[in-house]
């Protein structure tokens, strides 16, 4: 059977964030901790795999203990088991040290559950926004990376070969290649499904299994926490508002205001740029 | 099909409190509650008192998430551009005897001492109707897929609007006379300025309720409580007036806002959120039959509240307390029936809760009887002007003034038998 593993993380409600106009850093105190949505679309992917064709999810956070929430959550929509590696160690991670520790977590998943075929994460967190953990994890334990994905197209258990939509800013690439890989989920991909009764029953009675540092015997301690992590953030700024001309079109009936917008766009350098047909044939 | 002992539905101060006081002994319990976690959206005034909280939490009451603990209370008699103040300041409150505070937080954090002791918490969850067997209640159905709960026993502790009492027909419709619909503002400022402006220190607080002519001449009741770093200004206002004169409850709070007296209180503050809720004042005679065959109904969803001293959640709290005390009794004997759990009805009924109920039960009668022009308009009006009277140094003698202060208030509630009649019928109103 297929082994997922997920990557979650726990980040503040960025609906509900706010910036301190002093220090222009998140004020975090008193935003409620949800599960990041785009790791969330990487679970229900892995959930219509499971449905599919039948799978073990194994979801995967690090963080500190309240983090449990959402691999609660995670465990009410459908995952089978979930892990939290917490410690007073990993604390202060940037992307470097925490691609290091996720990437041993899903090691020792592997060795204890059984090898891993797919592994899920968001294409970003809502809090860091770097995009790099994904890609980090994948060049550790050498997993063909699929990044920005849209749609797992096929899944070919025989032959250990997936097929992916990759969402370009041109584009859409189709990429076939040989498991086990790294997704990164755009939120495109699915809709997040609502956790039948009996999960949330499940989620209730849960308990994660809890790995510290005491769990990785060939943790290199320079390589995680706050002393792993050599990202230094010199400077922060709340970024201008970009000023954008628009323009409102509005004609009698809705066709006529279409039609307009169509002939204005054929105004504009972007049928020569993405090379669309004459103007006929739409 | 899984089968617990007990199905909580709501997790508010009632359904909390039984889920804790069940889990504690053991039960297996579901805690159901429609908000994203308890309290997310549940409005109060808010006081919490201590000795119901001490109660059922003897050892963690200190640790409640409350703002501040109240040395003073004030009722305020409101002319236009008037006040007559009456009010009590006492350091023995220190005790403490109760604290403002907010449901956000401390919903969140009550629901999670019965988590604590073992119920089960599901919420993001909403309890559609009962299952019911012959005429037994034996769970809930949820909204969610697969959503059908079992239990022995069903505590229904789904607030004022209670769905669940309604579909069992101990919980009528609202009539408009039996609700207050309540709007709220918390209006936020330093902590400095609220300790100077209620003369307070530390964490100590103040809470004013005023009546008069802030509520337009409909049978009403403003309170003003103090927070740690703002104020909670509120109304409420009976439904059945509101809908008599089309007023709308936010229009009330806006002059309120005006009034002088209160203007200074808030000045400077920055409102940063407003709220509806109703309030049940049905009195006793609207509280149904507590249980049945496989459920008990606590809380505001029994309309157990005392609406002449605001106390709600404490009621609330006592009440889900026996409640889950009822059931793991009847969990002994594995008797779930009526019989079994009217034991509850009985405790509710040898409790302060029905006690000080039924001491206010003619109130409700006597607010439909009378104006409420009289009573919440021109009343409070004349004893502003009586004491403005009295106090006025203007060259007409003391004797005069009194003479004067005395026959306007006769004048106005319509000659000295009618305010005899009237002072009678409020006593026994209030000691009924
Ligand atoms: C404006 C105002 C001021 C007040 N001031 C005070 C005060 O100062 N002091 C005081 O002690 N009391 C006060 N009260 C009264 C007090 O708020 C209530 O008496 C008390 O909250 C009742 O507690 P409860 O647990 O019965 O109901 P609630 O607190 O209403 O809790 C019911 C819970 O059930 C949930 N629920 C409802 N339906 C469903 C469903 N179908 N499925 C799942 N969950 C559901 C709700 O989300 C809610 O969390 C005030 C009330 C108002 C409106």
């Amino acid at each position: 059977m297929l082994h997922i593993v997920v990557c979650v993380k726990q980040v503040p409600d960025s609906r509900e964030i706010r910036i301190d106009p002093k220090t222009n850093t998140l004020i975090r105190q008193g935003v409620p901790a949800i599960a990041n949505f785009y790791d969330m679309h990487g679970l229900e992917e892995a959930l219509r795999i499971k449905d599919e064709k039948g799978a073990v999810i194994t979801v995967v956070c690090m963080g500190p203990p309240p983090a449990e929430k959402s691999l609660k959550e995670c465990i009410s929509l459908g995952a089978d088991r979930a892990v939290l590696v917490t410690d007073r160690g990993f604390a202060g991670a940037d992307t470097l040290a925490t691609s290091y520790v996720l990437g041993l977590t899903i090691q020792k998943v592997a060795a204890e559950f059984g090898p891993v075929d797919i592994v899920f994460c968001g294409k970003q967190t809502l809090d860091g926004d770097t995009g790099q953990v994904g890609p980090g994890i994948a060049c550790r334990l050498d997993l063909e990376q699929l990044t920005y994905v849209q749609k797992v197209e096929k899944i070919d258990q025989e032959a250990r070969r997936i097929t992916v939509h990759r969402h370009l800013e041109d584009g859409v690439e189709v990429v076939e290649t040989a498991m086990p890989v790294l997704i990164t989920a755009l939120k495109e991909m699915n809709k997040v499904r609502r956790a039948p009764l009996p999960g949330m029953i499940r989620a209730a009675k849960f308990k994660p299994v809890i790995w510290t540092t005491q769990d990785f015997p060939g943790l290199e301690r320079a390589k995680i926490g706050l002393k792993g992590s050599p990202t230094i953030v010199s400077k922060t700024w709340v970024p201008e508002q970009r000023h954008v001309d628009t323009e409102m079109i509005a004609a009698d009936t809705p066709q006529a205001t279409a039609g307009l917008l169509v002939d204005k766009l054929w105004q504009t350098e972007l049928p020569q740029r993405f090379g669309w047909a004459n103007g006929s044939e739409v | 099909m899984e089968k617990f002992d007990a199905v909580v539905v709501g997790a508010g101060p009632a359904g909390a409190a039984a889920a804790m006081t069940m889990a504690r002994a053991g039960l297996s319990v579901v805690l159901l509650e429609r908000g994203e976690f308890p309290g997310a959206k549940n409005l109060f005034g808010g006081v919490l008192y201590r000795r119901q909280l001490e109660d059922i939490l003897p050892d963690e009451w200190q640790n409640a998430p409350v703002e501040r603990q109240i040395i003073e209370q004030n009722l305020w008699i409101m002319g236009k551009d008037a006040v007559t103040k009456l009010g009590h300041r006492n350091e023995a409150f220190k005790s403490p005897n109760c604290w403002t505070g907010m449901r956000v937080k401390f919903d969140q954090w009550f629901a999670e001492r019965a988590v604590a002791a073992g119920a089960l918490p599901v919420y993001e969850t909403v309890a559609t109707e009962l299952i019911r067997e012959g005429g037994k209640v034996v769970g809930v159905r949820t909204d969610r897929e697969h959503g059908d709960l079992y239990a022995d026993v069903v505590v229904i502790a789904d607030g004022v609007n209670s769905l669940l009492g309604k579909a069992l027909g101990v919980h009528q419709e609202w009539q408009p006379d039996q609700v207050s619909l309540a709007v709220k503002e918390q209006i936020f400022l330093p902590k400095e300025k609220i300790l100077d402006r209620f003369n307070l220190e530390g964490d100590e607080g103040a809470t004013i309720e005023f009546v008069g002519e802030t509520s337009g001449g409909m049978t009403g009741l403003g309170f003003l409580y103090t927070n740690k770093e703002s104020i909670s200004l509120g109304i409420g206002v009976m439904v059945s007036d509101l809908k008599r004169t089309r007023v709308k409850p936010y229009q009330l709070l806006e002059q309120a806002k005006q009034h002088p007296a209160i203007r200074r209180l808030i000045q400077g503050g920055e409102t940063k959120e407003y709220a509806g809720h109703l309030i049940p004042e049905g009195g006793l005679k609207a509280v149904p039959q507590l249980s049945g065959d496989g459920w008990v109904i606590c809380g505001d969803a029994a309309q157990l509240v005392n609406f002449v001293h605001r106390e709600g959640t404490n009621l609330a709290m006592t009440s889900g307390r026996y409640a889950g005390e009822t059931i793991i009794a009847a969990k002994q004997k594995g008797d779930y029936s009526r019989a079994a759990l009217s034991h509850y009805d009985r405790q509710v009924a040898a409790s302060f809760i029905r006690k000080d109920l039924k001491k206010y039960q003619g109130l409700h009668g006597l607010l439909n009887e009378i104006d409420p022009k009289l009573l919440f308009s021109q009343l409070p009006k004349a004893v502003n002007e009586a004491a403005f009277e009295m106090l006025n140094v203007d060259g007409r003698t003391k004797a005069e003034k009194q003479r004067f202060a005395i026959n306007h208030i006769k004048e106005t509630a319509g000659g000295t038998w009618d305010l005899l009649k009237l002072g009678w019928k409020g006593w026994r109103a209030i000691n009924g």
